[in-house]
């Protein structure tokens, strides 16, 4: 018996493979995804469409371009595109959502070296260029079960506390805002999956969206609006748990989560804009590196040098 | 004692031949046994083409401290003494002897008289044992203290964590009263504590462990988590006794020493009989193994014949193991023999055999969360790659024990053990050359000022 096969060691694997991971994600965003067309209609199944498709196009075009190996198949654009599309209002245009599948998969991502090496998270950040860039498009919110379509945060900072919808309505999603953002519940059950799938962490929802609501209630605003309105759970759950973009350590993952927070409510609270989730993930992405170097373990026996 | 257990992973066990007691293997009608089959420096032939020898009797010196004698593990003659590339890689020589089925054993064998330490150390070195975990550390070294050590526990390492392999769980349930004799000698010539450390999922063993101890004072069972890589000497040092091996230490520092079981019980052998380590149980098993046993096989029997006994067919085999699919090593050719340290021989098919693609690195941590160690795995594998050693030194890459967790667990593939090794390869040019440049530097300092 000779020409056999030669490998180094470990010559057994885990199932878990990247693949199987992106396809858990996208289990975990079926819920939200449902929810989203039965508050927004069929132009949500729409924009996510569009963002899905044109995100894992782009991803070829480039890689086609640059004449390098196409990945697209390992499901990460697509989760990019999702992602994105939950970001978005009903209404947005369909020329724009390509265009802010462009901004994540080829600025934010390949530019940077493609998977596993940016730094920022593709979907988060081309949300921030799409709300500067197309303002007028990125605020109209339609109307929702014939409440106004203005979202809670906006009421909240306009003093329009009695228009706010119930705790109920909230949670369950039935009230304007994003495509996938709005029901709590929904992304809920999503993130539940994930973590008993093992693929994330609790730490980073968890302490991300317990720190919104301690520094909202302690800043005198109400915490369960806070912490259910907005795109905090989406935020929390699917993309402050991105691994190219956040801590690999758990004790970094919690660092991530509390700083996010704070950073959502100052920036609710205090800022301009109503809503300051992308801000605030975006923010702890350029500080990764540094919690992660921060949070390293110390190496069992290791002598400092 | 009561310590926090360090991370693993569970891996599959496939421990299918853990019920199967060891059955012997018909005599080869050829063995070769390599002279470096061991850590240490090779030993030295002290037989000639055509000479008769026996089992049992020396065919090859120790040619140091660290190095062990190596007897015949059959009786025949001698065919050849040649140069042939061996898995250790480094061309040693090998005696190759062809069998003449009578097995006679020599009549130079007797037990040794042991009356101290010294002359136990000696027995130890003559008998030929090895560490039989895998890595082959001659067990004399490993027993011989210098002054300043200062030994509290003696542990006896039966966590056969990696999976398909039952050999050592074997030893614990067929060869308990030779356990018990080395045992005993230990407590005569060391007089500390031995603690014998078993995994939660080995009933029998651990039974067969517990009647052992029972009756002896300063020997006790520690039950262990069935995870991979419990067995790991600094894990059982640290999930034992809650000590931790310093980088570049050795369990003596911490007052340990670990021993295999299967090595306790070859050592009693030696000190019952006075046979040296010529023959070793191995688990044979893999999915294109048809009959999986645990076999006794001479020291030097060919891979080829051990897998054609077991019902393995030539066609279905595409990868072959000496050891555990965790650590062991990928042989390019089944005519390669069986070494004093071999613990298993896994035939695997087509399908097991594949090499995974590996794919972009996700940074997703399972390698930092499930390293034993606490290594940051994932910026090892990047210092590795942007080639900067100083990083690798910063990470602490020669702590890492290549148990595999990481690249077990890693989602892309990626050859996290490789990488590894490759990387304490450039750390250690590294510093070589960075002692040589300060050597350079103190010379022209000294040059300056005569």
């Amino acid at each position: 018996m000779s020409n056999l096969s030669v490998s180094i060691s470990p010559h057994i694997r885990n199932k878990t493979t990247t693949k199987s991971i992106m396809f858990d994600v996208v289990i975990a965003l079926i819920p939200a995804y449902a929810a989203s067309i039965l508050v927004f209609g069929a132009r949500a199944a729409l924009i996510t469409t569009v963002c899905m498709v044109s995100c894992v196009l782009w991803e070829f075009i480039y890689q086609k371009a640059m004449k390098m190996t196409v990945t697209i198949n390992d499901g990460s654009a697509l989760i990019t595109g999702i992602i994105l599309a939950f970001n978005l209002p009903v209404g947005i245009e369909i020329w724009q959502a390509v265009f802010g599948s462009m901004v994540a998969i080829i600025l934010v991502k390949q530019l940077f070296g493609g998977l596993g090496k940016n730094f920022a998270n593709p979907a988060v950040t081309a949300r921030i260029v799409m709300f500067l860039a197309f303002s007028v498009s990125m605020t109209t919110w339609k109307p929702v079960d014939s409440i106004t379509g203005a979202t809670p945060l906006a009421l909240m900072a306009s003093g329009d506390v009695y228009e706010l919808p119930s705790y109920i309505k909230m949670f369950l999603g039935l009230h304007g805002g994003s495509l996938g953002e709005t029901s709590a519940l929904a992304l809920m059950i999503g993130g539940l999956y994930l973590i008993i799938k093992k693929v994330i962490s609790w730490h980073t929802p968890v302490v991300f969206i317990a720190t919104v609501f301690a520094f909202s209630a302690v800043l005198g605003q109400n915490p369960l609006y806070h912490i259910l309105s907005g795109g905090l759970f989406l935020g929390a759950i699917f993309m402050a748990t991105d691994y190219v973009t956040t801590p690999q350590t758990d004790a970094g993952r919690v660092v991530f989560g509390v700083g996010a927070g704070l950073l959502t409510v100052i920036f609710r609270v205090y800022g301009s804009y109503p809503e300051g989730v992308s801000f605030a993930i975006l923010l702890m992405n350029i500080l990764t590196p540094y919690i992660n170097r921060a949070t390293q373990k110390k190496p069992l026996g290791g002598i400092k040098a | 004692m009561k310590v926090k257990k360090l991370r693993g992973v569970h891996t599959p066990h496939h421990k299918s031949t853990a019920g199967m007691a060891a059955e012997t293997m018909p005599i080869p009608a050829e063995v070769r046994i390599p002279m470096a089959m061991s850590i240490g420096a090779p030993a030295t032939p002290i037989v000639s083409v055509g000479d008769e020898v026996k089992v049992g009797q020396l065919i090859a010196e120790p040619s140091g401290f660290v190095s062990v004698p190596i007897h015949s593990s059959v009786s025949g003659t001698v065919k050849s003494i040649n140069d042939v590339d061996e898995i250790t890689g480094q061309g040693a020589v090998s005696i190759t002897i062809t069998a003449d089925g009578e097995q006679s054993i020599s009549e130079d064998l007797a037990p040794p008289e042991v009356s101290d330490l010294q002359s136990f150390l000696d027995a130890v070195r003559n008998s030929g044992v090895v560490g039989l975990g895998g890595a082959g550390f001659p067990t004399a070294v490993k027993l011989t203290l210098n002054e300043q050590a200062k030994l509290e526990y003696i542990l006896i390492n039966g966590a056969e964590c990696e999976p398909y392999i039952t050999s050592d769980t074997r030893t614990m349930i067929d060869d308990a009263d030779l356990m018990l004799d080395g045992i005993l000698l230990l407590k005569r010539f060391f007089g500390v504590k031995i603690i014998i450390g078993v995994e939660n999922n080995n009933p029998e063993a651990i039974k067969s462990m517990q009647q052992l101890a029972a009756g002896e004072d300063g020997v006790e069972v520690n039950i262990l988590p069935a995870l991979y890589p419990q067995g790991g000497e600094k894990v059982l040092i640290f999930n034992i006794t809650g000590r931790i091996v310093p980088e570049g230490g050795l369990p003596i520092d911490v007052g340990c020493v670990v021993l295999n079981c299967t090595t306790v019980a070859a050592m009693a052998r030696y000190f019952n009989t006075g046979m040296p380590l010529v023959s070793k149980c191995i688990t044979v098993d893999g999915s294109a193994v048809g009959n999986p046993k645990n076999l006794i096989v001479p020291v030097g029997t060919y891979v080829r014949e051990i897998l054609e006994y077991c019902g393995t067919s030539e066609d279905t085999v595409k990868k072959v193991l000496l050891g555990g699919p965790m650590m062991g090593q990928s042989i390019p050719s089944t005519d390669m023999p069986i070494l004093k340290a071999t613990n298993a021989v896994l035939a695997f098919n087509e399908k097991d055999a594949q090499t995974p693609v590996p794919s972009a690195c996700i940074r997703c941590g399972r390698c930092v969360s499930h390293c034993p160690l606490q290594l940051t795995t994932l910026e090892i594998e990047r210092a590795f790659e942007l080639n900067k050693p100083e990083l690798l030194e910063h990470y602490k890459v020669n702590l890492c024990m290549e148990c595999g967790c990481c690249a077990f667990n890693c989602p892309s593939r990626r050859p996290l053990i490789q990488s590894i090794k490759m990387a304490k390869i450039m750390l250690r040019d590294y510093q070589t050359a960075q002692r040589l440049e300060a050597e350079r530097k103190a010379a022209k300092e000294a040059e300056k000022n005569e």
